[in-house]
Protein backbone atom coordinates (compact mmCIF):
# COMPACT_ATOMS: atom_id res chain seq x y z
CA UNK A 1 0.00 0.00 0.00
CA UNK A 2 1.49 3.11 -0.76
CA UNK A 3 1.45 6.01 1.71
CA UNK A 4 -1.24 8.44 2.46
CA UNK A 5 -2.09 11.31 4.76
CA UNK A 6 -5.50 10.98 6.72
CA UNK A 7 -7.61 13.85 7.47
CA UNK A 8 -10.97 13.77 9.12
CA UNK A 9 -13.97 16.24 7.50
CA UNK A 10 -15.72 18.64 9.98
CA UNK A 11 -18.03 19.27 7.42
CA UNK A 12 -19.81 18.82 3.95
CA UNK A 13 -18.33 22.12 2.81
CA UNK A 14 -14.59 20.84 4.48
CA UNK A 15 -14.80 17.53 2.39
CA UNK A 16 -16.17 18.93 -0.72
CA UNK A 17 -13.53 21.90 -0.88
CA UNK A 18 -10.63 19.07 -0.12
CA UNK A 19 -12.03 16.48 -2.03
CA UNK A 20 -11.86 18.45 -5.38
CA UNK A 21 -8.12 18.18 -4.52
CA UNK A 22 -6.14 16.32 -7.18
CA UNK A 23 -4.72 12.97 -5.25
CA UNK A 24 -7.30 12.60 -2.63
CA UNK A 25 -10.16 10.13 -2.33
CA UNK A 26 -13.16 9.83 0.07
CA UNK A 27 -13.40 7.13 3.27
CA UNK A 28 -16.68 6.30 3.65
CA UNK A 29 -17.90 2.80 4.90
CA UNK A 30 -14.03 1.73 3.35
CA UNK A 31 -15.35 -1.62 2.52
CA UNK A 32 -14.14 -1.14 -1.44
CA UNK A 33 -11.28 1.68 -0.70
CA UNK A 34 -9.15 -0.48 1.58
CA UNK A 35 -9.29 -2.97 -1.14
CA UNK A 36 -8.16 -0.82 -3.77
CA UNK A 37 -5.34 1.12 -2.21
CA UNK A 38 -4.24 -2.56 -1.21
CA UNK A 39 -4.40 -3.53 -5.33
CA UNK A 40 -3.11 -0.53 -6.24
CA UNK A 41 -6.55 0.11 -7.42
CA UNK A 42 -6.45 3.76 -6.32
CA UNK A 43 -3.12 5.44 -4.73
CA UNK A 44 -4.51 8.80 -3.53
CA UNK A 45 -1.82 10.91 -0.96
CA UNK A 46 -4.93 11.68 1.01
CA UNK A 47 -7.93 10.20 2.76
CA UNK A 48 -10.56 12.01 3.37
CA UNK A 49 -12.95 10.05 6.52
CA UNK A 50 -16.40 11.83 6.03
CA UNK A 51 -18.21 8.38 7.38
CA UNK A 52 -18.92 10.90 10.22
CA UNK A 53 -20.53 13.81 8.71
CA UNK A 54 -23.12 15.00 10.78
CA UNK A 55 -26.60 14.03 9.79
CA UNK A 56 -26.13 12.22 6.31
CA UNK A 57 -26.94 9.22 7.13
CA UNK A 58 -30.60 10.10 8.37
CA UNK A 59 -33.53 8.60 6.51
CA UNK A 60 -37.13 10.45 5.95
CA UNK A 61 -39.70 11.13 3.80
CA UNK A 62 -39.66 13.78 1.27
CA UNK A 63 -42.37 15.58 -0.21
CA UNK A 64 -44.67 13.61 -3.14
CA UNK A 65 -44.74 10.72 -0.90
CA UNK A 66 -41.03 9.31 -1.53
CA UNK A 67 -37.94 8.85 0.81
CA UNK A 68 -34.82 10.18 1.13
CA UNK A 69 -31.58 7.92 2.09
CA UNK A 70 -28.79 9.82 3.68
CA UNK A 71 -25.13 8.14 2.04
CA UNK A 72 -24.06 7.77 4.90
CA UNK A 73 -26.60 5.25 5.82
CA UNK A 74 -25.28 1.59 6.73
CA UNK A 75 -26.69 -0.52 4.40
CA UNK A 76 -27.98 -2.97 7.51
CA UNK A 77 -29.80 0.21 8.65
CA UNK A 78 -30.98 1.14 5.42
CA UNK A 79 -32.48 -2.04 4.66
CA UNK A 80 -33.74 -2.82 8.00
CA UNK A 81 -35.50 0.57 8.33
CA UNK A 82 -39.10 0.25 8.54
CA UNK A 83 -40.20 2.65 5.85
CA UNK A 84 -37.62 0.77 3.15
CA UNK A 85 -39.02 -2.27 4.38
CA UNK A 86 -42.89 -1.76 3.79
CA UNK A 87 -42.91 0.68 0.72
CA UNK A 88 -39.74 -0.16 -1.03
CA UNK A 89 -39.00 -4.22 -0.80
CA UNK A 90 -36.93 -4.24 -3.70
CA UNK A 91 -34.35 -2.27 -1.98
CA UNK A 92 -34.18 -3.88 1.56
CA UNK A 93 -34.55 -7.40 -0.48
CA UNK A 94 -30.94 -6.01 -2.57
CA UNK A 95 -29.66 -4.76 0.18
CA UNK A 96 -29.83 -8.05 2.57
CA UNK A 97 -28.77 -10.04 -0.30
CA UNK A 98 -25.48 -8.08 -0.56
CA UNK A 99 -22.00 -8.87 0.70
CA UNK A 100 -21.66 -10.17 4.93
CA UNK A 101 -23.79 -8.72 7.63
CA UNK A 102 -20.48 -7.31 9.02
CA UNK A 103 -19.63 -5.82 5.91
CA UNK A 104 -23.09 -3.88 5.84
CA UNK A 105 -22.45 -2.53 8.82
CA UNK A 106 -19.47 -1.05 7.40
CA UNK A 107 -20.71 0.22 4.26
CA UNK A 108 -23.17 3.21 3.20
CA UNK A 109 -25.82 3.26 0.59
CA UNK A 110 -23.75 6.09 -1.10
CA UNK A 111 -20.51 4.31 -1.21
CA UNK A 112 -22.03 0.95 -2.49
CA UNK A 113 -22.96 1.81 -5.86
CA UNK A 114 -19.25 3.79 -6.30
CA UNK A 115 -17.52 -0.06 -6.22
CA UNK A 116 -15.99 -1.16 -9.00
CA UNK A 117 -15.85 -4.33 -11.17
CA UNK A 118 -15.41 -7.86 -9.61
CA UNK A 119 -13.59 -9.02 -13.02
CA UNK A 120 -10.60 -11.14 -11.43
CA UNK A 121 -8.55 -10.07 -14.68
CA UNK A 122 -9.53 -5.97 -13.06
CA UNK A 123 -8.38 -6.80 -9.45
CA UNK A 124 -5.22 -9.01 -10.36
CA UNK A 125 -2.61 -9.15 -8.07
CA UNK A 126 -0.28 -9.36 -10.15
CA UNK A 127 -1.42 -6.84 -13.33
CA UNK A 128 -3.06 -8.14 -16.15
CA UNK A 129 -4.04 -6.70 -20.08
CA UNK A 130 -7.01 -4.55 -18.76
CA UNK A 131 -8.28 -1.62 -19.97
CA UNK A 132 -9.49 -0.14 -16.48
CA UNK A 133 -6.18 -0.50 -15.03
CA UNK A 134 -4.66 0.46 -17.62
CA UNK A 135 -6.05 2.08 -20.68
CA UNK A 136 -4.86 0.63 -23.90
CA UNK A 137 -3.66 -2.68 -22.86
CA UNK A 138 -6.61 -4.68 -23.69
CA UNK A 139 -9.14 -6.62 -22.24
CA UNK A 140 -7.86 -10.19 -20.65
CA UNK A 141 -11.93 -11.52 -20.35
CA UNK A 142 -12.79 -10.87 -24.08
CA UNK A 143 -11.24 -14.26 -25.14
CA UNK A 144 -10.73 -15.33 -21.34
CA UNK A 145 -12.34 -16.64 -18.36
CA UNK A 146 -15.57 -14.23 -19.09
CA UNK A 147 -18.40 -16.99 -17.60
CA UNK A 148 -19.32 -14.49 -15.19
CA UNK A 149 -19.48 -11.34 -17.80
CA UNK A 150 -21.45 -9.27 -19.83
CA UNK A 151 -24.46 -10.45 -22.10
CA UNK A 152 -25.41 -6.67 -22.98
CA UNK A 153 -23.68 -3.66 -23.76
CA UNK A 154 -20.27 -5.07 -23.76
CA UNK A 155 -17.37 -3.91 -25.95
CA UNK A 156 -13.62 -4.95 -27.19
CA UNK A 157 -12.39 -3.10 -24.86
CA UNK A 158 -14.35 -4.66 -21.66
CA UNK A 159 -16.73 -7.03 -20.84
CA UNK A 160 -16.99 -6.52 -17.10
CA UNK A 161 -20.24 -6.20 -15.28
CA UNK A 162 -21.28 -4.11 -12.48
CA UNK A 163 -21.53 -6.38 -8.86
CA UNK A 164 -23.74 -4.38 -6.78
CA UNK A 165 -27.23 -5.51 -5.72
CA UNK A 166 -28.62 -2.03 -4.46
CA UNK A 167 -28.47 0.18 -8.02
CA UNK A 168 -30.27 -2.74 -9.47
CA UNK A 169 -33.04 -2.21 -6.98
CA UNK A 170 -32.34 1.61 -7.20
CA UNK A 171 -32.59 1.30 -11.30
CA UNK A 172 -36.06 -0.18 -11.15
CA UNK A 173 -36.91 2.20 -8.42
CA UNK A 174 -35.87 5.01 -10.41
CA UNK A 175 -34.34 6.51 -7.61
CA UNK A 176 -32.23 9.86 -7.91
CA UNK A 177 -28.34 10.44 -6.94
CA UNK A 178 -27.89 13.96 -5.45
CA UNK A 179 -24.29 14.74 -5.22
CA UNK A 180 -22.33 18.12 -4.32
CA UNK A 181 -18.80 18.98 -5.86
CA UNK A 182 -17.22 22.24 -5.41
CA UNK A 183 -18.28 23.69 -8.43
CA UNK A 184 -21.91 22.47 -8.08
CA UNK A 185 -23.61 19.49 -7.25
CA UNK A 186 -26.39 18.14 -9.25
CA UNK A 187 -29.36 14.99 -9.87
CA UNK A 188 -28.24 11.62 -11.44
CA UNK A 189 -31.13 9.46 -12.27
CA UNK A 190 -30.35 5.42 -10.81
CA UNK A 191 -30.08 4.40 -14.26
CA UNK A 192 -27.38 6.76 -15.92
CA UNK A 193 -25.23 6.77 -13.22
CA UNK A 194 -22.89 3.55 -14.06
CA UNK A 195 -21.03 4.25 -17.45
CA UNK A 196 -20.59 1.84 -20.28
CA UNK A 197 -17.68 0.57 -21.85
CA UNK A 198 -18.23 2.22 -24.92
CA UNK A 199 -16.02 5.56 -24.73
CA UNK A 200 -13.80 5.40 -21.75
CA UNK A 201 -13.70 2.13 -20.59
CA UNK A 202 -11.59 3.03 -17.74
CA UNK A 203 -14.74 4.56 -15.97
CA UNK A 204 -17.01 2.75 -13.38
CA UNK A 205 -19.37 5.52 -13.36
CA UNK A 206 -20.10 9.85 -14.37
CA UNK A 207 -18.93 11.07 -10.69
CA UNK A 208 -16.15 13.91 -11.60
CA UNK A 209 -13.42 13.67 -9.51
CA UNK A 210 -14.18 15.19 -5.88
CA UNK A 211 -17.99 14.91 -6.44
CA UNK A 212 -19.94 13.15 -3.52
CA UNK A 213 -23.21 11.30 -3.06
CA UNK A 214 -24.93 13.16 -0.38
CA UNK A 215 -28.26 11.27 -0.81
CA UNK A 216 -30.46 9.10 -2.42
CA UNK A 217 -33.77 9.94 -3.11
CA UNK A 218 -36.52 7.68 -4.17
CA UNK A 219 -39.81 8.53 -5.80
CA UNK A 220 -43.65 7.11 -4.28
CA UNK A 221 -43.35 4.06 -2.52
CA UNK A 222 -43.41 0.50 -4.62
CA UNK A 223 -44.84 -1.82 -2.06
CA UNK A 224 -45.03 -4.55 -5.05
CA UNK A 225 -41.81 -5.11 -5.64
CA UNK A 226 -39.05 -7.96 -5.84
CA UNK A 227 -35.48 -8.47 -5.67
CA UNK A 228 -34.14 -12.09 -6.65
CA UNK A 229 -30.40 -13.31 -6.90
CA UNK A 230 -28.62 -16.00 -8.77
CA UNK A 231 -25.59 -16.74 -6.73
CA UNK A 232 -23.03 -20.33 -6.51
CA UNK A 233 -24.40 -20.56 -3.25
CA UNK A 234 -27.03 -19.34 -1.06
CA UNK A 235 -25.48 -16.88 0.67
CA UNK A 236 -22.51 -14.33 0.44
CA UNK A 237 -21.75 -14.18 -3.07
CA UNK A 238 -21.76 -12.05 -5.96
CA UNK A 239 -24.82 -12.70 -8.37
CA UNK A 240 -24.15 -14.56 -11.75
CA UNK A 241 -27.50 -12.64 -12.30
CA UNK A 242 -29.87 -10.57 -10.35
CA UNK A 243 -33.41 -9.28 -10.97
CA UNK A 244 -35.49 -6.45 -9.99
CA UNK A 245 -38.78 -5.96 -10.27
CA UNK A 246 -41.44 -2.97 -9.24
CA UNK A 247 -45.19 -3.38 -10.45
CA UNK A 248 -48.48 -1.48 -10.13
CA UNK A 249 -51.35 -3.98 -10.22
CA UNK A 250 -55.14 -3.55 -11.34
CA UNK A 251 -56.67 -6.39 -10.06
CA UNK A 252 -54.06 -9.31 -11.22
CA UNK A 253 -53.50 -7.35 -14.54
CA UNK A 254 -50.38 -5.37 -14.76
CA UNK A 255 -50.45 -1.52 -15.15
CA UNK A 256 -47.05 -0.61 -15.37
CA UNK A 257 -43.36 -2.89 -14.55
CA UNK A 258 -39.99 -1.52 -14.26
CA UNK A 259 -37.82 -4.31 -14.56
CA UNK A 260 -33.98 -4.38 -14.09
CA UNK A 261 -31.30 -6.54 -14.21
CA UNK A 262 -28.11 -7.28 -12.92
CA UNK A 263 -24.94 -8.59 -13.33
CA UNK A 264 -25.70 -8.67 -17.10
CA UNK A 265 -24.12 -5.68 -18.36
CA UNK A 266 -21.65 -2.61 -16.67
CA UNK A 267 -24.88 -0.61 -15.43
CA UNK A 268 -27.81 -1.98 -14.28
CA UNK A 269 -29.94 -3.35 -17.57
CA UNK A 270 -33.40 -1.75 -17.65
CA UNK A 271 -36.03 -3.65 -19.39
CA UNK A 272 -37.58 -1.09 -21.21
CA UNK A 273 -38.76 -3.41 -24.21
CA UNK A 274 -40.40 -5.80 -21.92
CA UNK A 275 -41.49 -2.69 -19.61
CA UNK A 276 -43.77 -1.56 -22.55
CA UNK A 277 -45.15 -4.87 -23.39
CA UNK A 278 -45.98 -5.89 -20.26
CA UNK A 279 -48.32 -3.19 -19.32
CA UNK A 280 -52.35 -4.84 -19.58
CA UNK A 281 -51.09 -8.18 -19.09
CA UNK A 282 -52.84 -10.93 -17.08
CA UNK A 283 -50.16 -11.74 -13.90
CA UNK A 284 -51.07 -15.51 -14.58
CA UNK A 285 -50.34 -15.37 -18.64
CA UNK A 286 -46.95 -17.25 -18.20
CA UNK A 287 -46.55 -17.30 -21.86
CA UNK A 288 -47.21 -13.61 -22.05
CA UNK A 289 -44.80 -12.64 -19.80
CA UNK A 290 -42.16 -14.67 -21.52
CA UNK A 291 -42.96 -12.84 -24.64
CA UNK A 292 -42.78 -9.58 -23.57
CA UNK A 293 -39.52 -10.40 -21.81
CA UNK A 294 -38.22 -11.78 -24.89
CA UNK A 295 -38.53 -8.31 -26.47
CA UNK A 296 -35.77 -6.84 -24.17
CA UNK A 297 -33.63 -10.02 -25.09
CA UNK A 298 -32.79 -8.32 -29.33
CA UNK A 299 -29.57 -6.78 -28.49
CA UNK A 300 -28.37 -9.52 -25.94
CA UNK A 301 -24.87 -11.23 -27.24
CA UNK A 302 -23.03 -13.63 -25.09
CA UNK A 303 -19.68 -13.98 -24.69
CA UNK A 304 -17.01 -17.23 -25.26
CA UNK A 305 -18.39 -19.12 -21.93
CA UNK A 306 -21.75 -17.02 -20.82
CA UNK A 307 -24.14 -18.27 -23.21
CA UNK A 308 -26.12 -19.53 -20.13
CA UNK A 309 -26.74 -15.88 -18.86
CA UNK A 310 -29.72 -15.50 -21.16
CA UNK A 311 -32.02 -18.01 -20.43
CA UNK A 312 -30.73 -17.48 -17.05
CA UNK A 313 -32.14 -13.80 -17.27
CA UNK A 314 -35.31 -13.92 -19.15
CA UNK A 315 -35.63 -16.96 -16.11
CA UNK A 316 -35.19 -14.72 -13.42
CA UNK A 317 -37.03 -11.98 -14.70
CA UNK A 318 -39.94 -13.94 -15.30
CA UNK A 319 -40.11 -15.40 -11.68
CA UNK A 320 -38.93 -11.63 -10.14
CA UNK A 321 -42.09 -10.22 -12.34
CA UNK A 322 -44.43 -12.98 -10.38
CA UNK A 323 -42.96 -12.61 -7.08
CA UNK A 324 -43.05 -8.65 -7.10
CA UNK A 325 -47.58 -9.52 -8.13
CA UNK A 326 -47.55 -11.42 -5.15
CA UNK A 327 -45.44 -8.90 -2.83
CA UNK A 328 -49.30 -7.46 -0.63
CA UNK A 329 -49.28 -3.87 -1.64
CA UNK B 1 -8.60 20.26 6.68
CA UNK B 2 -6.17 18.90 8.56
CA UNK B 3 -4.07 15.93 6.69
CA UNK B 4 -1.45 13.61 8.79
CA UNK B 5 0.75 10.97 7.65
CA UNK B 6 1.21 9.39 11.30
CA UNK B 7 -2.62 10.18 13.03
CA UNK B 8 -2.95 10.15 16.95
CA UNK B 9 -5.22 7.44 18.21
CA UNK B 10 -7.08 7.70 21.44
CA UNK B 11 -9.44 4.11 21.53
CA UNK B 12 -10.95 2.47 23.98
CA UNK B 13 -10.65 -1.48 23.51
CA UNK B 14 -12.11 -3.96 26.21
CA UNK B 15 -12.97 -0.99 28.30
CA UNK B 16 -9.26 -0.05 28.54
CA UNK B 17 -8.11 3.01 27.18
CA UNK B 18 -5.13 3.03 24.29
CA UNK B 19 -3.28 6.19 22.71
CA UNK B 20 -1.33 5.46 19.95
CA UNK B 21 0.46 7.26 17.12
CA UNK B 22 0.72 4.93 13.98
CA UNK B 23 1.16 5.17 10.13
CA UNK B 24 -1.84 6.13 8.57
CA UNK B 25 -2.28 2.84 6.57
CA UNK B 26 -2.18 0.41 9.70
CA UNK B 27 -6.01 -1.25 9.94
CA UNK B 28 -7.72 -1.73 12.97
CA UNK B 29 -6.79 -5.01 12.72
CA UNK B 30 -3.02 -4.70 12.52
CA UNK B 31 -3.19 -2.13 15.57
CA UNK B 32 -4.78 -4.54 17.62
CA UNK B 33 -1.97 -7.59 16.70
CA UNK B 34 0.83 -5.86 16.20
CA UNK B 35 0.74 -2.68 18.26
CA UNK B 36 -1.75 -3.93 21.30
CA UNK B 37 -0.60 -7.53 21.19
CA UNK B 38 -4.40 -8.87 20.82
CA UNK B 39 -3.83 -11.67 19.14
CA UNK B 40 -7.17 -13.10 19.44
CA UNK B 41 -8.59 -11.31 16.21
CA UNK B 42 -7.30 -13.25 13.39
CA UNK B 43 -6.15 -12.25 10.02
CA UNK B 44 -7.17 -14.32 7.37
CA UNK B 45 -7.55 -12.96 3.76
CA UNK B 46 -7.38 -9.47 5.19
CA UNK B 47 -9.67 -8.64 1.58
CA UNK B 48 -13.02 -8.92 4.12
CA UNK B 49 -14.02 -11.77 2.80
CA UNK B 50 -13.52 -14.40 5.79
CA UNK B 51 -14.92 -12.81 8.38
CA UNK B 52 -12.43 -13.96 10.95
CA UNK B 53 -10.82 -10.44 11.96
CA UNK B 54 -14.63 -9.90 13.08
CA UNK B 55 -14.59 -7.33 15.97
CA UNK B 56 -17.40 -4.69 17.88
CA UNK B 57 -17.26 -1.12 16.71
CA UNK B 58 -19.35 0.85 19.01
CA UNK B 59 -21.34 -2.29 19.58
CA UNK B 60 -21.54 -3.86 16.14
CA UNK B 61 -19.87 -6.66 14.19
CA UNK B 62 -17.66 -5.59 12.03
CA UNK B 63 -14.39 -6.74 9.94
CA UNK B 64 -11.12 -5.32 11.26
CA UNK B 65 -9.48 -5.44 8.10
CA UNK B 66 -11.35 -3.12 6.51
CA UNK B 67 -11.42 -0.43 9.08
CA UNK B 68 -8.59 2.13 9.22
CA UNK B 69 -6.63 2.73 12.97
CA UNK B 70 -7.01 6.65 12.48
CA UNK B 71 -10.78 6.23 11.84
CA UNK B 72 -11.61 4.68 14.94
CA UNK B 73 -10.23 7.17 17.20
CA UNK B 74 -12.43 8.16 20.06
CA UNK B 75 -14.33 5.02 19.58
CA UNK B 76 -15.14 1.96 21.53
CA UNK B 77 -13.83 -1.71 20.20
CA UNK B 78 -14.50 -5.35 21.56
CA UNK B 79 -12.49 -8.03 20.49
CA UNK B 80 -13.00 -11.72 21.77
CA UNK B 81 -10.01 -10.71 24.75
CA UNK B 82 -12.62 -8.73 25.78
CA UNK B 83 -15.84 -11.29 26.10
CA UNK B 84 -15.01 -13.68 29.29
CA UNK B 85 -15.23 -12.06 32.26
CA UNK B 86 -12.00 -13.43 34.73
CA UNK B 87 -11.71 -17.35 33.91
CA UNK B 88 -15.58 -17.47 32.91
CA UNK B 89 -16.56 -18.44 29.49
CA UNK B 90 -19.27 -16.38 27.72
CA UNK B 91 -21.81 -17.89 27.05
CA UNK B 92 -21.59 -18.25 23.50
CA UNK B 93 -17.73 -19.32 24.09
CA UNK B 94 -19.28 -21.73 26.10
CA UNK B 95 -21.95 -22.90 23.59
CA UNK B 96 -18.77 -23.01 20.91
CA UNK B 97 -17.01 -25.42 22.98
CA UNK B 98 -20.49 -27.74 24.28
CA UNK B 99 -21.68 -28.12 20.65
CA UNK B 100 -17.78 -28.78 19.26
CA UNK B 101 -18.41 -25.68 17.42
CA UNK B 102 -14.73 -25.86 15.92
CA UNK B 103 -11.54 -27.87 15.12
CA UNK B 104 -8.49 -26.02 14.10
CA UNK B 105 -9.72 -22.71 15.72
CA UNK B 106 -8.51 -20.29 13.56
CA UNK B 107 -11.78 -18.82 12.70
CA UNK B 108 -13.41 -18.94 15.80
CA UNK B 109 -12.63 -15.51 17.63
CA UNK B 110 -14.48 -14.11 14.28
CA UNK B 111 -17.11 -16.62 14.60
CA UNK B 112 -17.90 -16.06 18.14
CA UNK B 113 -17.57 -12.22 18.03
CA UNK B 114 -20.42 -12.76 15.02
CA UNK B 115 -22.70 -14.99 16.98
CA UNK B 116 -22.45 -12.39 20.23
CA UNK B 117 -23.85 -10.10 17.56
CA UNK B 118 -26.20 -12.14 15.78
CA UNK B 119 -27.99 -12.77 18.88
CA UNK B 120 -28.47 -9.13 19.91
CA UNK B 121 -29.63 -7.67 16.69
CA UNK B 122 -32.25 -10.81 16.78
CA UNK B 123 -31.30 -12.98 13.86
CA UNK B 124 -31.27 -15.94 15.93
CA UNK B 125 -34.90 -17.23 15.43
CA UNK B 126 -33.89 -20.03 12.85
CA UNK B 127 -31.31 -22.83 11.67
CA UNK B 128 -31.82 -20.83 8.33
CA UNK B 129 -31.77 -17.47 9.46
CA UNK B 130 -28.69 -17.79 11.39
CA UNK B 131 -26.92 -19.58 9.06
CA UNK B 132 -27.61 -16.49 6.93
CA UNK B 133 -26.34 -13.91 9.55
CA UNK B 134 -22.88 -16.30 10.47
CA UNK B 135 -22.46 -16.09 6.26
CA UNK B 136 -20.10 -13.32 6.49
CA UNK B 137 -17.57 -15.87 8.56
CA UNK B 138 -16.12 -18.76 6.60
CA UNK B 139 -14.77 -21.85 8.24
CA UNK B 140 -12.73 -23.47 6.55
CA UNK B 141 -12.92 -26.77 8.89
CA UNK B 142 -16.65 -26.78 7.75
CA UNK B 143 -17.89 -26.79 10.79
CA UNK B 144 -20.61 -25.20 10.08
CA UNK B 145 -23.68 -27.48 11.57
CA UNK B 146 -22.12 -27.28 14.87
CA UNK B 147 -21.44 -23.84 14.58
CA UNK B 148 -25.34 -23.30 13.82
CA UNK B 149 -26.31 -25.78 16.96
CA UNK B 150 -24.08 -23.56 18.98
CA UNK B 151 -25.36 -20.47 18.15
CA UNK B 152 -28.99 -21.13 18.37
CA UNK B 153 -28.04 -23.20 21.94
CA UNK B 154 -26.65 -20.01 23.05
CA UNK B 155 -29.79 -18.05 21.40
CA UNK B 156 -32.10 -19.89 23.34
CA UNK B 157 -30.91 -19.76 26.58
CA UNK B 158 -31.08 -16.04 25.62
CA UNK B 159 -27.42 -15.69 26.13
CA UNK B 160 -26.20 -13.44 23.68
Amino acid sequence: MESFAYGRAESLDQAVAAGAEPDTAFLAGGTELLNWLRLGIATPKRIIDVVRLDGLDKIEPIANGGLRIGALARLNDAAQHEIVVRHYPVLSQAILKAASPQLRNLATIGGNPVQKTRCAYFRAAEKLPCNKREPGSGCSALNGLNEKHAIFGWTEACVAVHPADPPVALAALDAMFVTEHRDGGRRIPATEFHTLPDKRPQDHNILRHGEFITAIELPAPAPRSAYLKIRERESYEYATVSAAAALEMEGSTIRKARIALGSVAHRPWRLTAAEAKLAGIEIGDRDALRAAIEASFADARPLSHNAYKIPLAKNAALRVIQTAARTSA
Amino acid sequence: MKFQAQPEITVRINGAGHHVTADARVTLLDLLRERLHLTGTKKGCNFGECGACTVHLDGRRVNACMILAASVDGREVTTIEGLAKGSELHPVQQAFIDHDGFQCGFCTPGQVMSAVALIEEGHASSELEIREWMSGNLCRCSAYPQIVAAVKAAAEKGLG
